[in-house]
């Protein structure tokens, strides 16, 4: 049976196209179809959802969705900057400037291109549109001589531009011809609340404005002329008004499209000729184009079970609602959000001006269902309220209750609530159901649902629920999750905590006698040694190099360095507020130039010295010593540094001395041991040069003294640290934060940040003001008394170690021999050391 | 049996490394060593005999002896791992990529086709001998 292979010919290569061969591949479609995939631009398919991430760091392969040898591996030729011109349906070919190609089967996935306005100027030079990676280096191009810049269209994707324009340092000014931003998602009360955040952020937004025409500018490059005559000056305009679906192969082949553009198709992605297919946003559905990733990747995979013949489930249209994060700030539409398309619809609305908050509920007119909803500022609310709309629940007694703050937080829909029907992910279209049948079929945590069943992997908006889903079902078939931290230990990191603060343990053999595992050696191991010796830092802060508790220790605490991947250590003093004298900074280029040590400014303002041998830390640590620095705790799960901007000392900004603050910060916590690292900043104004809304511990000086904000990170996992309390004293601030951080130290589990911990904390942060600010629990006294402890207790822990030969004998590479390790090869990159 | 490992083994003899002082409890040290292969550095680490301690099997010298060298980041580091017990029996975690390694006959636990060399090691008085 050796038929040969139909051609099948893919037109475009962008988010749905390649969605599209890889439903193919999956289902073995190659087996059948010799395939070919044309893509218009350079670039392979990539992620268009996160392309403003294109000014922020990323660049075009890590946007990339696949790779080219993706591609060859499956037998797909795939064909990139060769657009297809014509479609003749008569011989079955597709035209290109480099050839003709014959098909059997086509499928149009050509996307929207963004619309322009015809507006006499729109084609000068600097005028441009957000669409594709090209046009993003166009803008960036434009960008380097421009100061100002202007969105044309203040939709999502308007509002994306902009945030790209604020990136490349230009002042931005969004014009849109609505009376409101975001006419589609949002009602006026909610739009008058996006604009004043937006405008918060320095974007100048103008509404209710129709461009007449752009033309030479007195001030920059161009003028645009609005209605009332009135002039806005800009370098550079971008065009982002919505899309229009690209549509002009089957204008041209007189293909059936609809009135204002779209191929149309059925339930099936078929168009009027039966050979060909269209799938995203090019195709038009009873009507409707669908401009977002999920009903697009929807088609897709209709489109291939088509192809092949299947009879799976057919398109049957998308649930357009969204949940946005526009220059920072939260926007979610469920559903008829505005009330106007369920006759007898009634609504609830809640507005908080100060907080600038704003959420509406529409519900049926016997209030039991939940028909829509609109979300300004926060979208906390928006997974409960999106299980209630997409799955028909019936409202609580009070739908407002899940609009409205409350301390105890407002009730949130449980996994046991959802139906078996309810989807989970959106993106790769998985139900409650699917992840019930993969629990069901074997799989036994998180990480093998997601990998069985892709839920998660698209956009990661449903990782928490998905998360509550798979625990809550693994529970109810009596898969017990453990939280043993080890096999030594039947009992979680706060459990130890609270059995060494009782029992007064101090040190690991006591502990493990009285309360480990008697089934074990009794030795521990790498994961319940360091937590341990964590919990007693914390709580005596001996130091680490001492006999009882050296073996417990990473290689890091062991030899207060930081291990690097061949072998060597990185040194870094400690530089407070990352403020250093001309003298130090000339002591550690000695230093460094001494023992050929790589020299790097890190992130928290100070020198990480790289490549120092085991055997010469000792005679580093003491070149350092007297010159006055002390031990950076770099290589500890402890506080690393204090950031500062400058501050009131020299900046005309400046409301507070934030490195003075940032000073006494870091050596008043310097050397406590905590679950993870510890990262402060202090900021001398809201401008927040020192970033400290990023930070475990970020600090604003206000005009009256500090904000203070918690539980932010950086990191793989970036979260904005909230605001905790307002205009602090010196002394209010301290004693905030001493709290703060030994409630910490007590309740989080082990390599927990500060931002997975407030996640996790039950009651959230309404709990955690409580506790601190209000001392809840009455253990506030006992949490400063500890830190008080600690910080009284404090030594530089090389300072400790250089006076004790014995723990110095620790630093010999080898104990028989004083020869170097052979194997530490170097090689020279600009200029200075590296490993080889 | 080919006659190559046989000769390797026949080649072996025991020779003094270090003393007791030198040795770190419940973790692990370096040392050069000679080899009929040449020289090589060897991790030595020392679990005491303790009476608290339930009996490790093949824990009958208090003493190992592996490889310092660690496949899987190619650095010589392994005696700056943490020492344990994992699923019964004493091991060392790799200080860089966290592999686990048996300290009685070097085999990685987080995969079967790697196994580092071992010696025997023990007290003579209060000095550490190796057989190598």
């Amino acid at each position: 049976m050796n038929t040969p292979k139909q051609h099948l010919i893919i037109i475009g290569n962008g988010m749905v196209g390649h969605h599209l061969v890889e439903q193919l591949v999956e289902r073995g479609a190659n087996e059948r179809y010799a395939i070919t995939v044309f893509g218009e631009e350079r670039h392979l398919a990539y992620d268009r959802v996160h392309l403003s991430e294109y000014f922020s760091g990323r660049d075009a392969d890590s946007l990339a969705l696949s790779t080219a040898d993706y591609y060859a591996e499956h037998g797909i030729e795939l064909r990139l900057h060769e657009a297809v011109t014509a479609l003749d349906r008569d011989a079955g070919e597709v035209v290109t400037p480099q050839g003709r190609y014959p098909y059997d089967r086509l499928v149009l996935a050509t996307g929207s291109y963004p619309f322009v306005p015809p507006i006499p100027g729109n084609d000068r030079e600097g005028c441009l549109v957000y669409r594709t990676l090209d046009d993003l280096d166009a803008i960036r191009d434009a960008a380097e001589t421009a100061s100002t810049g202007v969105v044309v269209g203040g939709g999502l994707l308007g509002l994306e531009a902009a945030n790209a324009l604020r990136g490349l340092n230009l002042d931005t000014a969004v014009v849109e011809f609505a009376p409101r931003l975001m006419p589609m998602q949002v009602d006026s009360e909610g739009g008058e609340l996006l604009r004043e955040k937006i405008e918060a952020l320095g974007v100048q937004v103008l509404t209710d404005r129709a461009t007449q025409r752009i033309e030479d500018g007195i001030d920059a490059a161009h003028r645009m002329v609005f209605q009332d005559d009135k002039v806005l000056e800009a370098d550079l305009i971008v065009f982002s008004a919505g899309i229009r679906p690209r549509d002009e192969l089957a204008r041209d082949s007189a293909l059936e499209r609809g009135e204002r553009g779209g191929v149309v198709i059925d339930d099936r992605c078929l168009t009027s000729d039966p050979a060909i297919l269209a799938v995203g946003e090019v195709a038009l559905w009873q009507g409707s184009i669908f401009g977002l990733v999920a009903p697009g990747y929807q088609m897709a995979k209709v489109a291939a079970d088509t192809l092949l013949g299947g009879e799976g489930e057919s398109f049957r249209g998308a649930d357009m609602s969204t949940k946005l994060k526009l220059l920072g700030v939260d926007v979610g539409a469920i559903g008829d959000a505005h009330g106007d398309r369920t006759p007898g619809a009634r609504m609830f609305r809640y507005l908080d001006q100060i907080k600038q908050e704003y959420r509406k509920l529409v519900v049926s007119s016997d209030g039991k269902k939940l028909l829509g909803a609109m979300l300004v500022g926060d979208n906390a609310a928006y997974d409960t309220l999106m299980q209630y709309y997409g799955n028909g629940l019936e409202l609580p007694e009070d739908p407002a209750s899940l609009i409205l703050p409350t301390s105890e937080g407002a009730p949130t829909l449980g996994a046991d609530a959802l139906p078996e029907t309810a989807t989970i992910c959106s993106c790769h279209n998985v139900t409650k159901g699917d992840i019930c049948a993969s629990i069901d079929g074997g799989a036994v945590d998180l990480g093998a649902v997601k990998g069985e069943t892709k839920a998660s992997t698209g956009c990661g908006g449903c990782a928490a629920l998905l998360k509550s889903v798979v625990d809550h079902e693994l529970e109810a078939r009596g898969v017990e999750v453990d939280q043993s931290i080890c096999e030594h230990f039947a009992h979680t990191r706060q459990e130890l905590y609270d059995i060494v603060r009782v029992e007064g343990i101090k040190t690991f053999s006591e502990l493990i006698d009285k309360h480990g595992n008697p089934e074990t050696h009794k030795l521990g191991c790498d994961i319940c040694k360091p937590a341990v010796a964590s919990i007693l830092a914390s709580f005596f802060n001996e130091p680490i190099t001492d006999a009882a508790h050296i073996p417990l220790q990473d290689t890091n605490d062991t030899f207060m360095a930081n291990m690097q991947k061949n072998g060597t250590y990185s040194v870094v003093p400690r530089v407070p507020g990352g403020e250093i004298t001309p003298d130090k900074l000339v002591v550690l280029g000695q230093v460094a130039e001494k023992y050929g040590l790589y020299t790097k400014v890190t992130g928290g303002q100070r020198i990480d010295l790289f490549g120092a041998r085991l055997e010469d830390l000792p005679d580093i640590w003491s070149e350092l010593l007297d010159a006055g620095f002390e031990t950076g705790h770099a290589y500890a799960k402890s506080l690393r540094t204090v950031k500062s901007c400058v501050g009131s000392t020299w900046c005309r900004y400046g409301v507070q001395d934030s490195v003075g603050m940032a000073i006494k910060l870091e050596n008043r916590y310097k050397g406590l041991r905590s679950p993870h690292k510890l990262k402060f900043a202090v900021s001398g104004c809201t401008r927040e040069c020192a970033e400290a809304q990023s930070k475990d511990i970020g600090v604003i000086a206000t005009e009256h003294g500090w904000n203070l904000y918690v539980c932010g990170n950086g990191g793989m996992r970036p979260r904005h640290a909230e605001l905790f309390a307002t205009d602090l004293s010196d002394d209010a601030l301290i004693k905030t934060i001493d709290r703060f951080l030994m409630f910490y130290v007590r309740t989080a589990d082990r390599l927990q940040r500060t931002s997975v911990w407030r996640e996790n904390l039950e009651g959230g942060l309404d709990y955690l003001k409580e506790v601190i600010l209000e001392d809840s629990l009455g253990i506030g006294d006992e949490l400063e008394t500890q830190m008080q402890h600690v910080i009284d207790n404090y030594e530089c822990e090389w300072s400790n170690a250089l006076s004790d030969p014995e723990k110095l004998k620790r630093f010999r590479s080898f104990v028989n021999d004083s020869r170097p390790d052979p194997d530490i090869i170097v090689t020279e990159e600009r200029g200075q050391l590296r490993p080889a | 049996m080919s006659t190559a490992t046989a000769a390797k083994t026949m080649t072996r003899t025991w020779q003094p490394l270090c003393t007791r002082a030198d040795l770190v409890p419940y973790s692990g040290v370096a040392a050069w060593v000679e080899t009929a292969e040449g020289p090589a550095q060897v991790a030595i680490f020392y679990i005491p005999a303790d009476p608290n301690t339930p009996a490790l099997p093949d824990h009958a010298t208090e003493l190992y002896a592996l490889d310092h060298h660690d496949p899987f980041s190619v650095a010589n580091v392994i005696a700056r791992g943490i020492v344990g017990d994992v699923k019964g029996a004493p091991v060392v975690a790799s200080p860089i990529y966290k592999q686990h390694f048996r300290l009685a006959d070097g085999q990685c636990l987080e995969d079967e086709s790697v196994k580092l060399r071992t010696w025997s090691v023990s007290f003579k008085g209060d000095e550490v001998w190796i057989e190598a």
